[in-house]
């Protein structure tokens, strides 16, 4: 899979946990917390809808790794 | 054998519009089972039946907006025997449904009923076994919902001599406006309205801060021992069984709660009635603005795991739509938690007509003294807006104290 496919597939989870971010404008490096309003409830969400879709199970303490899409999808396609 | 009446999605709720039966006459229907939807200001909402029974009649059609406490359905056994007419709402049907003391149909003078009334709202959408009235009885009270009671009692308007539009020539609110109420847009979304959700806000939060005497309390919690146990807890799950301090927090005080049933229930016209069970509410932010506050019940009896996963759902749907009206009406008592939003602490509003608000700010690495020495550790500062009509600071500090307790032992949760 490669980067734009990982994007693609990020950012329909994402809408799914957060249906109100307008994807069309959507800043990979804006923070999903301060900028996107996302709460430690929608980053475990989030979590989950990528360990179900890629198989990628970010542990908890990869929290970090999930501040925003740019560093998600680093993280990823280390594992996918 | 009861009615099945409009409920109150809160203390501020006038009318609500029957937006869809999920059931038809003849149907059987079990305890829990949501029969209907309704549009109140804040959302449309499934309701739930708190008895067995066959639906004998639907009074309202669909699309139909009434006051608060008026008759919707007949649940009886099947045989439309004794039915007592709608001016005696069970006060079971519906929970809770309307706020104590209010019920439609108390004894008053005499009101003739006159040709020119506008028709009934309400008619039976099958007339079934419904008897055509219920005579003599009818002529002896002022029939009257119990939202217009209340407004009539604010504005010092006699019933009396109003000419009532609802069921039975039964006095509704808007016979009291002038106009008729709803014309409402539909909600959006997910279910909310923002306008209205900010309006309806907005009077609760007004009356709260208006009628309960608050007083505030706030202690800091090391969450150290919570931190490393949640951190062993979740190494070994996937992303989706895993915990959240909230749900720490949510068990801890829920537990507190039922020790001290002083903070767990509701302030009415009677007083405070401390509640037999807990059902801890939490405030959910939906995402662009509004706020509602859904309950779990029996919060105290679930396991973490189970909290979990009912916590998550409810933020699903409060945020998706699908909240049921016994989770908006049924809270005993709220937490709060702003703690994702950066903030230290948060005093709590108290949501009428609960007496107790706890709040949950932002778990993050501090100083604290830790036996001779000064440790970093995680610590939330933990804070009680309560009624001190119910009770005083210091069974609220007892309070705070046992959350403080048992969240230094998260395995016993």
């Amino acid at each position: 899979m490669n980067r734009d496919e990982l994007r693609k597939a990020v950012l329909e989870e994402l809408s799914d946990v957060a249906p109100d971010i307008d994807m069309a404008t959507f800043d990979d490096r804006a923070s999903l917390q301060d900028e996107y309003d996302l709460d430690s409830m929608d980053l475990l969400n989030l979590a989950a809808a990528v360990h179900k879709r890629l198989g990628v199970n970010i542990p908890d303490q990869d929290y970090a790794r999930m501040r925003c899409v740019a560093d998600l999808l680093d993280y990823l396609q280390e594992r996918v | 054998m009861s009615e099945f009446t409009m409920p109150s999605l809160g203390a501020d709720m006038d009318v609500g519009k029957l937006v869809q039966w999920k059931v038809k006459v003849g149907d059987r229907v079990t305890r829990g089972q949501v029969i209907a939807a309704v549009e109140t200001s804040k959302a449309v909402l499934d309701v739930e039946v708190f008895e067995d029974g066959v639906v004998e009649a639907l009074y309202v059609g669909e699309g139909t907006e009434v006051d608060v406490g008026t008759p919707l359905a007949r649940i009886g056994d099947g045989s439309g025997k004794g039915r007592p007419g709608p001016e005696t709402p069970s006060p079971g049907t519906t929970k809770p449904a309307t706020e104590p003391g209010e019920t439609i149909g108390a004894h008053a003078r005499p009101e003739k009923a006159s040709k020119e009334d506008r028709p009934l709202p309400s008619q039976p959408v099958s007339a079934g076994s419904v008897p055509a009235d219920n005579g003599g009885h009818a002529a002896e009270r002022i029939l009257a919902s119990p939202a217009a009671r209340r407004r009539a009692r604010e504005a010092g308007v006699d019933l009396s001599g109003i000419r009532g539009s609802g069921p039975d020539r039964a006095v509704v609110l808007r016979d009291l406006q002038g106009t008729t109420p709803g014309r409402r847009p539909a909600p959006a979304g997910g279910g909310f309205d923002r306008e209205q959700m900010r309006a309806t806000i907005a009077a609760a939060m007004t009356r709260s801060k208006r009628e309960i005497p608050h007083y505030y309390l706030a202690t800091m919690v090391d969450l150290h021992a919570a931190e490393a146990w949640l951190a062993d807890y979740n190494q070994h799950q996937p992303p989706e069984k895993r915990l959240l301090l909230a749900a720490l927090f949510m068990k801890a005080t829920a537990m507190a709660l039922a020790r001290y049933p002083e903070l767990n229930g509701h302030y009415g016209e009677a007083g405070f009635a401390a509640a037999p069970q807990v059902n801890l509410g939490m405030a959910v932010h939906l995402r662009g603005g509004g706020l509602v506050a859904p309950a779990i019940s029996d919060t105290d009896k679930l396991s973490l795991p189970e909290l979990m996963q009912r916590f998550q759902d409810l933020v699903r749907r409060a945020r998706g739509g699908g909240l049921r009206l016994s989770e908006i009406t049924g809270g005993t008592a709220t937490l709060t938690a702003l703690g994702d939003r950066g903030v230290d602490t948060v005093y709590g509003v108290i949501y009428p007509p609960q007496v107790a608000m706890i709040g949950i700010g932002r778990a993050r690495r501090r100083p604290l003294a830790v036996g001779d020495g000064v440790a970093v550790r995680l610590a939330v500062d933990l804070t009680l807006a309560a009624d001190h009509r119910v009770c005083d600071g210091h069974l609220g500090a007892l309070f705070l104290n046992e959350i403080e307790q048992r969240l230094q032992q998260p395995e016993a949760l």
